[in-house]
């Protein structure tokens, strides 16, 4: 296939911010958000084109782009497989939604937002379309300046704060990955990571090369205990900006976990597994214990964020099939029902103006159709079978079962906290009396809300009962991982004996 | 006779032209702006010499003045953002009343003590042109002698870089004692571990000319000098001599001083840390923005330094490649700050700038381009510069100059990301007048152009400086 259509996917959106950035600006916006959203909408299916066309029994990378860039070892190269085609299109699913929402939301310098959301879409995209180191580095590190506008342009009152700290430690953890990237690429003489995979890591730098992807991704997922930014940013972002940071940005480091920390560095990832066991543990359990403990309910959602990803990590270094899939499956539907509930927040934050759990409750006797669809996301949040929720983390507990008895079953014991703190959100939000006046005022969801809520509502419902869309697609991808990386860690023990 | 003249064309042109603007300023009254503009045809011209006079590698005067593809592209990057910098100034310097004819004629003469900088192949042609610069540099820092802190600059800026100067010039001559000559080529020959007189020497010349770049710890004048002197000024000293300096220090370390490579290794590295530390560290508490780039800039030569000391080729070219990118962006930042202009006056606080994106969102995006470009954030321009140079510094396993270099771009980040904050976090309090801004609104356009589009083909720069390594 000659047609560069995975460069069309990714700079489709930065075409159209440029579009909307010089287009005369008006009093109403309308325009600016119609070419957004038409942009936004024709990524997705362009996205859905290639998912379709993508020939999921094969682990090769398909739909590869080659160009010399840098010189002629680092190239700008794209491909697809079986599980970044997952990430594509859950990031340009999301992306129209958070356009719709900022229709809402967004009062203040609306086109600068769209250009925003659009640029950093184009990064995200970009992550997980890049087979090359140095691309992929970039794009990293990009989306770091749309999202550090979003927070700190039209975030909360404390968003210069939130921002900063997103930035500096976002950027801190990356900078060691970037010089980790540079040493491979004096080690191996290219940065294309299938020729990596090739070429084979020598094992003594595998465990530092390791550590400084860990360092990058860490921050990112966030992992237990550099996971603080994550609460005081979203809170502080808008709606939009929660619903993008929660859904993608987040899944970026799982995916870098699975695309080139696993492949490049089996040795030392065998080697680590001890230690993303503990950190994921103590994520689950403590951050579950956190959430309960909120009063504002961005901070709650955002602490069962790190709780979830810790059940991610786990999953990836079971490096067992069950796993492995748990843990995609599990980001992926992390990303529908964060993103969901994000939303449902900023439904009420709109019309309320307060996050605080304290001042609501009896929701459920004047926004009939808000509580039903707020319900629907906390019982897929904490796992309940029918939803895509439940899926993710009973795969990935029968993975960490068949690797550590005691990991699984404190594990298994934080789906119980989570069950605890998102009931009783419900209980305290939708269900209760209603002390304040000012709720039997508010209006219940309008169209655009109906139409954001419903779409996520039916994937995770339909994804809970008929998953097998997603298994199949990575199911080649995960088993061709696995293999190669047994047949390292083979190699690797033979040459001990050797 | 002499018969390869020709390769001195370019310096002739400039010194005739020079002499007779002078004299036309002298006799034509209220003459700046002829003079301003022929400087910039002068320019303009000078480019056009060096591109159409070859760049083979010759050499005159016994061979102490060297023309070759690498000094033809300093003088060509000299040239250009010495236009770049007039020209976005000129209504700067008309505001403030520097208006006289001297200044760009002053600023020419600087020009010319820099391409013999750059060109030359022995010591007192070096040492020559450096002082033309020198003393050309002190007295367009003093140039706005009614005011005392532009003239406290231009004296602090004298009697310092003369002791530099002084340091530099027994350096010299310790190392014509030790080796007999004064020819680079000559001296590289004859030097080596056993003369340690001859080490003592590069000592010498290593402090003069980190004095000349601004490194740490020679870098006490750069902050009061940056805010002492007129922003035109300013500007100019920011990108220009630096190119000129930087392009000197490759030179004595690729040339003179191959064969000590182990000795002034050590003394560059420990040079570049400590102005990225401090760059970092000491531009976090400002709040006069030029005193802010001031510190800045010695970070940013931290980095270009560290590319230095790899000692290796690919070393210098990306540490070239590096102060390029530092031109572009500095050449752009310096021009928003001639925008920054309410009622007559010009401003240079950061506070100043607090919620300017609301009502000047062209200005306000070209800050943020630049300055996330300054901070090395991908895709921009600034971050290319600094992955060619951490990628040479880890060619040659130096690991903790790597490390300690990635960690101060994150410190480094957090005042570029200030500015940041207050252009687009917070309320709005001033608008600027924005007039006349034409020329000053193209340099700061093409600048970030330039900086948003390096992506596209970022091998452009390195390979053409490498090529120019090979000859």
């Amino acid at each position: 296939m000659n047609f560069p259509i995975l460069s069309t996917l990714i700079f489709l959106p930065l075409f159209s911010s440029i579009f909307i950035f010089l287009s005369k600006s008006q009093k109403n916006n309308n325009s600016a958000i119609y070419v957004s959203l038409f942009t936004s909408i024709a990524t997705f299916l362009l996205a859905l084109f290639i998912w379709h066309s993508l020939d999921v029994t094969s682990a090769e990378f398909q739909f590869i782009e080659e160009k010399s860039w840098i010189n002629d070892f680092i190239k700008f190269k794209l491909g697809v497989d079986g599980i970044s085609i997952l990430f594509i299109v859950l990031t340009t699913f999301i992306a129209p939604i958070c356009i719709i929402s900022c229709i809402n939301s967004v009062q203040d310098r609306v086109k600068e937002f769209l250009i925003a959301i659009l640029i950093l879409e184009t990064f995200m995209i970009g992550v997980f379309c890049s087979l090359d180191l140095v691309i992929f580095y970039l794009f990293f590190e990009a989306g770091l300046i749309p999202m550090f506008l979003i927070i700190g342009v039209w975030g909360g009152p404390k968003r210069v704060y939130s921002a900063f700290k997103f930035f500096l430690y976002t950027l801190l953890g990356s900078v060691l990955m970037l010089a980790a990237i540079i040493v491979i690429y004096w080690l191996t003489g290219t940065t294309d990571v299938t020729q990596i995979y090739e070429i084979k890591i020598p094992k003594e730098y595998q465990n530092i090369l390791w550590l400084a992807f860990f360092s990058s991704f860490a921050v990112k997922m966030p992992m237990w205990p550099v996971h603080t930014w994550l609460p005081d940013a979203h809170v502080e972002a808008p709606t939009a900006g929660s619903v993008i940071l929660a859904a993608i940005l987040l899944k970026m480091a799982g995916y870098g976990f699975l695309r080139f920390s696993i492949p490049m560095f089996p040795i030392a990832s065998e080697f680590f597994t001890p230690l993303i066991f503990s950190l994921s543990i103590i994520a689950i359990i403590y951050t579950s214990l956190v959430a309960l403990m909120q009063d504002d309910m961005k901070k709650l959602i955002a602490y069962s964020s790190v709780a979830h990803m810790g059940f991610v990590t786990l999953g990836i270094f079971t490096f067992t099939k069950q796993g492995l899939e748990g843990s995609i499956f599990q980001m992926i539907s992390h990303g529908l029902i964060s993103a969901a509930l994000f939303l449902c927040v900023g439904v009420l934050y709109d019309r309320l103006q307060s996050r605080s759990i304290s001042t609501y409750g009896g929701v459920v006797n004047y926004l009939p159709k808000y509580s039903l669809f707020f319900l629907i996301f906390v019982l897929a949040g904490l796992g309940l079978p029918g939803t895509s929720g439940f899926l993710g983390e009973f795969l990935v507990l029968t993975g960490t079962f068949q690797k550590s008895y005691l990991a699984a079953m404190i594990a298994t014991f934080g789906v119980v906290l989570g069950a605890t703190y998102m009931l009783w959100l419900t209980k305290r939000v939708i269900f209760g009396d209603t002390n304040n006046n000012e709720i039997k005022n508010l209006k219940d969801i309008n169209t655009l809300e109906l139409i954001m809520l419903s779409s996520l509502g039916f994937f995770v419902i339909f994804f809970g009962f008929y998953p097998a869309p997603l298994m199949d697609t990575m199911s080649t991808s995960i088993d061709n991982l696995i293999s190669n990386y047994q047949a390292d860690l083979l190699l690797n023990t033979v040459k001990i004996n050797d | 006779m002499i018969n390869n003249l020709n390769i001195l064309y370019p310096e002739i042109f400039l010194s005739l032209s020079i002499f007779t603007i002078l004299m036309l300023g002298v006799f034509i009254k209220k003459s700046f702006n002829l003079i301003f503009n022929l400087s910039l045809l002068i320019l303009i011209i000078a480019i056009v010499i060096i591109f159409t006079n070859g760049s083979s590698t010759e050499k005159i005067f016994l061979d102490s003045f060297i023309r070759d593809a690498l000094s033809n592209f300093f003088k060509i990057l000299i040239l250009v953002s010495s236009l770049f910098v007039l020209n976005s100034s000129k209504s700067f310097i008309k505001d403030n009343k520097l208006d006289k004819f001297e200044y760009p004629i002053i600023i020419l003469i600087s020009i010319l003590g820099m391409f013999f900088m750059v060109s030359s192949n022995d010591l007192i042609l070096f040492y020559l042109g450096l002082e033309l610069q020198s003393l050309s540099l002190y007295i367009l820092a003093a140039i706005d002698r009614d005011n005392l802190r532009s003239s406290e600059s231009g004296i602090k800026y004298f009697i310092l870089s003369a002791l530099s100067s002084g340091l530099l010039l027994y350096g010299c001559s310790l190392l014509y004692g030790f080796t007999g000559t004064t020819n680079f080529e000559i001296i590289s020959n004859e030097l080596n571990k056993q003369n340690t007189g001859a080490i003592f020497a590069m000592v010498f010349i290593l402090v003069g000319l980190a004095f000349k770049i601004s490194a740490v710890p020679f870098h006490m004048w750069t902050p009061d000098v940056y805010e002492g002197s007129p922003t035109s000024i300013t500007s100019y000293f920011a990108v220009v001599p630096k190119v000129a300096g930087l392009a000197v220090l490759i030179k004595f370390m690729f040339i003179p001083f191959s064969n000590i490579l182990l000795e002034w290794q050590t003394i560059i590295i420990f040079i570049s840390i400590a102005s990225m530390i401090l760059g970092a560290i000491a531009a976090i508490g400002q709040k006069n923005l030029k005193r802010l780039l001031a510190y800045s800039s010695i970070g940013h030569i931290g980095y270009a330094l560290a590319g230095v000391a790899t000692g290796a080729v690919t070393g210098y070219v990306s540490s070239i490649v590096y102060i390029t990118i530092y031109v572009v962006m500095n050449i752009g930042a310096f021009s928003c700050l001639y925008l920054m202009k309410k009622d007559g006056i010009y401003k240079e606080n950061i506070s100043d700038l607090s919620g300017i994106s609301k009502k000047h969102p062209l200005l306000a995006i070209s800050f943020l381009i630049i300055l996330f470009s300054l901070a090395g954030i991908p895709p921009l321009g600034g971050f290319f510069a600094k992955f060619y140079i951490f990628s040479s510094v880890l060619e040659q396993e130096m690991y903790t100059l790597a490390i300690i270099g990635l960690l101060s771009t994150v410190i480094s980040a957090f005042y570029y990301l200030k500015i940041i904050k207050t252009i687009y976090f917070e309320e709005n309090k001033l608008s600027f007048d924005l007039v006349n801004k034409t020329a000053v609104s193209g340099t700061i356009l093409i600048s970030c152009v330039l900086l948003v589009t390096f992506f596209l083909y970022p091998s452009f720069l390195n390979g053409i400086i490498s090529s120019l390594f090979v000859n």
